[in-house]
């Protein structure tokens, strides 16, 4: 089954086209890699699947639905069934236990089966000592792994990451892509994550994409795409001839 | 020396625990606070309003707040002494002269310094803000609500200075107010009384116990901001 179906879908930002895709499935369960130098559309394409943005032409179904066709509540349903982490995480004012908590508190999930959730997450991401630190603390490394807590905590169907890991030690980094995994491995959760790292895509993605100035060159199987890729494009950017 | 003997008076006079003085404190924070209070409760979800949705000819609305926000307080007092007078449009209301008139002067000037600080509160972070609060699955009101909590302590500096701004505000409530004892004297009337009456101890010993008040309210809206941090 497909999460995400995408059909001739334009994005401009003042006229200017940042992306173009004319047709792309996202199936359930797996691990994609969203790659492709700056500029290449990634991180228009994630906040169009998070339903942050519409697309200015085609359609871009979510569990099978156009959500610009819905209502607020049934859009905010579907968007409830998935979650993002930026590159660049806010979090909110307070410690790091009421970050965590926000999306279930805003779902109206009782106190204590909140808190059991919150402790559950804070332990993947190795941040079960720091549930009651205040936000200001922390490391750019703990405030991307609570970020990714507080994502994870919703247990949704599908985890949207922007560069979740950019300028982290190896540390955080290889916390984070084994928090990553699991949930992918154990849930089920379909994860998409648009990276620069041509490493870390061999090591997660089952699948994998490649932009270039906002169009899809190419996707399919990982394996496939690093070991033969159709697009000469594609070969310079993971060999690393691709100078942007 | 005139300033350290009013300094004293100011003692003597909270400590003699005068009626006429502590009806005129009572009074002047009753005005200010419901003024301030008024202000708030409009001013800040407007400001925030404001700040998320961008609709056409919000420049002029902003460039207005903004212009309003230093508007002199004999103006506001005279256009709320001429809609409350006997021949004004709202003078069947009978409030002319009366602490509801003062409250009505001091929110008109209030109102836009809290929903201006507000909105540039709001609108420094709100994007990120808005954007977390909705990949979180937040509804439309609950990012409403997360973008006024994060903005916190620019709504409460807003806030702070609206009250700032009536404290101390002496024009308007003379105008709609009169200045009556026992009736509508609030602290800075009675300040202007005093002084032009030649009673500089006294002016001096009631501009300190005012300072004092706004110390106070001023520290309890730290407090509510959310602490020391």
């Amino acid at each position: 089954m497909n999460v995400f179906e995408l059909e001739g879908v334009t994005r401009a930002y003042d006229s200017r086209p940042v992306l173009a895709v004319e047709g792309l499935e996202i199936r359930e369960g797996l691990r994609y890699a969203v790659m492709g130098p700056s500029g290449a559309g990634k991180t228009t394409l994630l906040r169009l699947l998070n339903l942050l943005e519409r697309p200015d032409s085609g359609q871009v179904r979510a569990f099978g639905r156009d959500p610009w066709c819905l209502g607020r509540t049934e859009r905010l349903a579907l968007r409830r069934r998935m979650t993002m982490v930026f590159q660049r995480p806010h979090l909110f004012e307070g410690t790091v236990e009421e970050n965590v908590a926000y999306g279930l508190m805003v779902r109206g999930v009782p106190w204590p089966r909140r808190r059991e959730r919150v402790r559950a997450a804070l332990a993947r991401v190795g941040l079960e000592d720091m549930a009651r630190a205040h936000v200001g603390g922390l490391s750019g490394g703990e405030a991307q792994r609570a970020a990714l807590a507080r994502a994870m905590v919703l247990d949704p169907e599908v985890l949207l990451l922007d560069e979740p890991t950019a300028n982290l030690d190896p540390a955080n980094v290889s916390l984070i892509e084994r928090a990553v995994l699991e949930l992918n491995e154990e849930r089920g959760t379909t994860v998409i994550m648009v990276t620069h790292n041509v490493f870390q895509a061999k090591r997660l993605a089952l699948r994998a994409l490649f932009l270039h100035r906002g169009t899809l060159i190419e996707e399919g199987p990982a394996a496939e795409v690093f070991s033969s890729p159709r697009s000469p494009l594609t070969r310079d950017f993971i060999e690393g001839r691709m100078v942007y | 020396m005139e300033i350290l003997l009013g300094i004293r008076d100011a003692l003597f006079l909270i400590l003699s625990f005068d009626p006429e003085l502590y009806g005129i404190i009572t009074l002047s924070v009753a005005v200010s606070g419901v003024a301030v209070g008024t202000a708030a409760v409009v001013g800040v979800p407007l400001g925030t309003l404001i700040a998320l949705h961008p609709f056409p000819g919000r420049r002029v609305v902003e460039t207005l707040l903004y212009t309003f926000m230093g508007l002199p307080p004999v103006v506001a007092g005279l256009v709320i002494f001429l809609l409350l007078s006997r021949a004004g449009p709202l003078g069947f209301l009978d409030l002319l002269f009366t602490p509801a008139a003062m409250v009505l002067a001091q929110v008109v000037l209030a109102l836009p310094i809290i929903t201006g600080l507000t909105m540039v509160a709001v609108s420094t972070e709100h994007v990120r803000v808005r954007e977390t609060a909705m990949t979180l699955g937040a509804g439309p009101g609950q990012v409403f609500w997360t973008v006024m909590r994060e903005a916190r302590r620019g709504i409460a500096g807003a806030v702070t200075a609206g009250l700032g701004r009536v404290m101390a505000e002496v024009g308007a409530v003379m105008l709609v107010g009169g200045n009556i004892a026992g009736h509508t004297r609030v602290m800075t009337t009675a300040i202007v009384l005093e002084t032009q009456r030649g009673n500089f101890r006294l002016a001096i010993a009631l501009g300190t116990i005012l300072l004092v008040l706004a110390f106070i309210a001023n520290l309890l809206l730290h407090r509510l901001q959310g602490g020391a941090r």
